[in-house]
């Protein structure tokens, strides 16, 4: 298994045993999936999650335990959907997948035939299959090495340890190119219409992929010939039909942003450190007690964080409020400066300010042109 | 957002209700909208699952595919809709009046006037939300490329014939929709949010329940409150209180009501008895139809909140360019042109993203001069003053027949962004641009000398009324009242081959979409 940060000790026992405290005495470690990781990465300034993600706490099971309940459901209809599409873009023995990756990525190599690898990745439990996944990638790239075989993983199961905690991660494939080159396959089935699909889930899908990405550096790092592509083939229903189409996706970016917050999610360690003995994250405690508890590590809610993480209602009730300006957004909290709260900015705007802080003389005046011209108006509200 | 609007975002979360944003209405609204509310199919492109769509908000028409999966009725549920928005569209055809536009030469490049039909009015569609526009954009693609039975005999799945022009009308409201200003399709969400600022952030603003209830809460509560219940508010069954205004469907509303109820009707038509048919699918449209009249209420409601500003003076020249562009579509579709293409050309592209920023110039510039708050906001940027006129200096040009060149002096708190030695300033006099020159500060910035430059007549007095008089209130601009054109691009037929070549050298009408028997549409 590999480690975050790569050069940090392993996680101290008495850590393992201070984070099962959090969670809970009978709760299980939730593993972090590649969604929950790449999430990390569209709030990384957030304490609270860093810590609940890396302590291996349900958020959801939090959340509701604190009345805020998330509101993350997937439509049936979707889900299947999903799942005929990827059925069939895999089906035939992965031949039209590989055909794909060839197209977009092949780098001028010899197109799959039908002596394609597809191994078996079958094996029990989580670890098994990581270690199942681990040797087949290996045998490709020998196989690559020896005669040019195209290889298919499909679904393989890549281990991360991340500030302790294993995450198991599943991409929807990976493909072992005759240059030993591994690509990343991502199947999603929201459309790509006329050739683009949408930017903000196009971005969602590399920032998961970037997640796999390095994943498998770590277990390509142990092999001479294996390579791990920085461009990731997304795969998705091509304009109203149920055909495919792929579009090669740079994900280097991503990639850095994810490392960059999987070395720091070692302030877990510190996060912990921090607080109160006998504090706890067990759903099964009551919901003043958890509130209690969650607002002892500090957090950065924004709107944002309704659309990617299981706690925001619950986090977004206590920046209201606090009053906090951020509930309104980052924009307004970048421009409003040091003034943090509603109440702060108010008072500033009736010119209790003073002159000295330029954003509070601003919107001294600004209140003055904004009552002027209401009363121009005379807008009746 | 300036810091005007965050302001009014501010005082909303105190007052616990929404705060004006605008003190009169800067889009046109016309004495007829077609207010359309479509719910799609989760999971699926542009798999329509109903809409109700309509004119009168007591008498929608409702439409629903009780098998989104099922082709047959999916194109019967677009032939449908087409009957009822394409005889609206087409509605304002034929109501023209003559107008004189200046065309150039395209091989001389000279300048001659010819006359022109314009369409008196134009139609003018109404969703929901963002989200919406973007899926009559989506209806449109999927359409305008189908072939029906009468283009295409061969087509082993022809569509309804009035479907593919849906798909061209559908495709111009939203490309139109992308032109800062223009109004012919917009939606509920963006025509309140401009209007009012409410006291969450911009992405809650998206909810049309939500905002709605941050402008009009219920007696008794604060629009916070209101609004809370109206995003997260379920019934025992766990049932959103106020469905989500569409396309998408909340998934336990899927999950729970929907996919039982259309597993009952295929159960049902395997059968052979028409009335349990009919039975199941009565049901599934009485659940879609519950999904989508709150939204349907809230969009009319939504009109009704707008209809109390005033109008806007200037929103008016914008409709009128959504009425050119109207009857440029009609022409279009008349001549028997293909649909509009997949992907614009290098130079319709450029062409379109300079007309946008030129509307984005004209639509801030006319926003400010229609309303005092808007011209607030410039003139707490520094791009507008307003002030008291202290002192008139009569002047003229040094010419044989000289001209009124009178030096105004404003006082003003405002802090323009005016540098020493020139600039030019503007004011709207009876509504046309009267334009200045920046000659000096006084007084520690407090005072602004102008010299008048224009509008004053041909004599040597300036006309009555020209020139303002000691004690007036004028509010100047240094930005232009009039949106200048953008770059002037090559014609269509000279793009350079660089630039992909002159439309249609590649191809000469667009191919339909492969079609394939497990299509989803
Ligand atoms: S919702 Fe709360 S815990 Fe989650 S990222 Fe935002 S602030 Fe952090």
């Amino acid at each position: 298994m590999s480690s975050y940060p790569p050069s940090g000790p392993p996680p101290t026992t008495t850590l393992r045993q201070r984070l099962a405290d959090l969670r809970g005495p009978a709760v299980p470690p939730r593993p972090l999936d590649a969604r929950a990781l790449a999430a990390l990465a569209a709030n990384p300034g957030c304490g609270r999650r860093a810590l609940l993600d890396g302590a291996g706490v349900d958020k959801t099971a939090l959340a509701s335990a604190l009345g805020s309940p998330s509101a993350f459901g997937q439509s049936q209809f979707a889900i299947v959907r999903g799942n005929a599409f990827e059925a069939r873009v895999k089906g035939d023995g992965g031949a039209e997948l590989l055909r794909l990756v060839h197209e977009h990525l092949g780098a001028g190599s010899e197109p799959p035939g039908p002596g394609a690898h597809v191994p078996d990745l079958t094996a029990a439990g989580p670890e098994g299959r990581a270690a199942r996944t681990a040797l087949a990638l290996r045998e490709a790239t020998a196989a690559a090495a020896a005669d040019g075989t195209w290889t298919l993983l499909d679904h393989p199961m890549l281990a991360l340890e991340v500030a302790g905690s294993p995450a198991y991660l599943e991409p929807d494939a990976v493909v072992v190119h005759p240059d030993g080159r591994w690509t990343v396959v991502e199947i999603k089935s929201f459309p790509m219409i006329d050739g683009a699909a949408d930017a903000a889930k196009v971005g969602a899908a590399a920032r998961q992929a970037a997640v796999y990405v390095l994943a498998l550096e770590k277990t390509a790092g142990k092999l001479a010939s294996a390579v791990v592509g920085h461009t990731v083939l997304l795969v998705c229903p091509k304009d109203f039909s149920n055909l495919p189409a792929a579009s090669p996706v740079d994900v280097r970016r991503e990639r850095a942003v994810t490392l960059r917050q999987l070395e720091r999610l070692t302030r877990v360690e510190e996060l912990a450190a921090a607080l109160p003995e006998g504090l706890s994250f067990d759903p099964a405690r009551p919901a003043e007690e958890l509130t209690e508890a969650v607002a002892a590590v500090s957090a950065a809610y924004a709107p944002e964080c309704l659309a990617a993480c299981e706690l925001a209602f619950h986090c977004r009730e206590r920046a209201r409020a606090a009053d906090a300006v951020t509930a309104l957004g980052r924009s307004v909290r970048g421009e409003l400066g040091t003034l943090t709260t509603v109440e702060e900015a108010l008072a500033a705007a009736a010119g209790s300010g003073g002159t000295e802080d330029p954003t509070a003389a601003s919107l001294h005046r600004a209140a003055r042109l904004r009552a002027e011209a209401l009363e121009a108006a005379a807008c009746p509200c | 957002m300036s810091l005007l609007n965050t302001l009014a975002r501010l005082e909303a979360v105190r007052a616990g209700r929404a705060r004006p944003l605008a003190t009169v209405r800067h889009r046109h609204l016309s004495e007829r909208p077609l207010v359309l509310v479509p719910l799609t199919t989760a999971g699926e492109a542009g798999a329509p699952l109903g809409a109700l769509v309509g004119t009168d908000p007591a008498r929608p028409r409702l439409l629903v595919v009780p098998q989104p999966r099922d082709r047959d009725l999916r194109w019967a549920f677009l032939a449908d809709l087409a009957d009822e928005v394409l005889p609206y569209v087409e509605g304002y055809a034929d109501d023209v009046e003559r107008v004189e536009r200046t065309e150039t030469d395209p091989e001389t490049g000279a300048k001659s006037k010819v006359e022109a039909e314009l369409c008196l009015d134009a139609p003018q569609l109404i969703v929901p939300s963002r989200a919406g526009i973007e899926y009559v954009r989506l209806l449109g693609r999927s359409m305008r490329f189908r072939r029906t039975a009468e283009e295409d005999p061969e087509n082993p799945y022809p569509a309804p014939s009035r479907v593919p022009l849906l798909g061209r009308w559908f495709t111009h409201l939203g490309e139109r929709s992308r032109v800062p200003g223009a109004s012919m399709l917009l939606s509920a969400t963006e025509l309140l949010g401009r209007h009012w600022a409410t006291g969450q952030s911009n992405l809650e603003d998206q909810h049309l329940g939500a905002l709605l209830s941050w402008i009009v809460p219920p007696e008794g509560e604060s629009g916070a409150e209101a609004a809370l219940r109206a995003e997260l508010g379920r019934d025992r069954d766990g049932q959103l209180l106020v469905p989500p205004a569409g396309p998408a469907t909340d998934p336990a509303f899927d999950n729970k009501l929907l996919a039982p109820a259309m597993s009952r009707y295929d159960a049902a038509r395997s059968g052979d008895d028409p009335r349990a048919v009919a039975r199941a699918e009565a049901a599934v449209r009485e659940l879609v139809a519950e999904q989508m009249r709150p939204a349907w209420r809230a969009v009319w409601q939504s009109l009704e909140l707008l209809r109390t500003l005033p109008p806007g003076e200037r929103a008016e020249e914008r409709w009128t360019r959504d009425r050119w562009s109207y009857t440029g579509h009609r022409d279009r579709v008349r001549a028997g042109e293909p649909p509009q293409p997949r992907r614009d050309d290098a130079v319709t592209a450029a062409q379109k993203l300079a007309t946008r920023e030129t509307e984005q110039v004209r639509l801030d510039a006319q926003e400010a001069l229609d309303d005092p708050l808007v011209m607030a906001g410039r003139r707490l940027s520094g791009e507008a003053f307003a002030g008291e006129v202290t002192e008139i200096v009569m002047g003229w040009t040094e010419s044989k027949r000289p001209s009124p060149r009178p030096l105004v002096t404003v006082a003003t708190e405002d802090r323009p962004q005016l540098a020493e030695g020139g600039g030019k300033v503007f004011r709207s006099l009876e509504g046309r641009p009267q334009a200045a020159q920046f000659v000096r500060f006084e007084e520690d910035r407090r005072l602004i000398v102008l010299r008048l430059l224009d509008k004053m007549g041909r004599g040597r007095e300036p006309e009555p009324g020209s020139v303002p008089e000691k004690g007036d209130r004028v509010c100047w601009t240094l930005f232009e009242h009039d949106a200048r054109g953008g770059p002037k691009l090559p014609d269509p037929e000279k793009t350079p081959w660089t630039h992909g070549g002159p439309p249609g050298s590649r191809a000469a009408a667009p191919l339909p979409d492969t079609v394939t028997d497990e299509d989803i549409l």
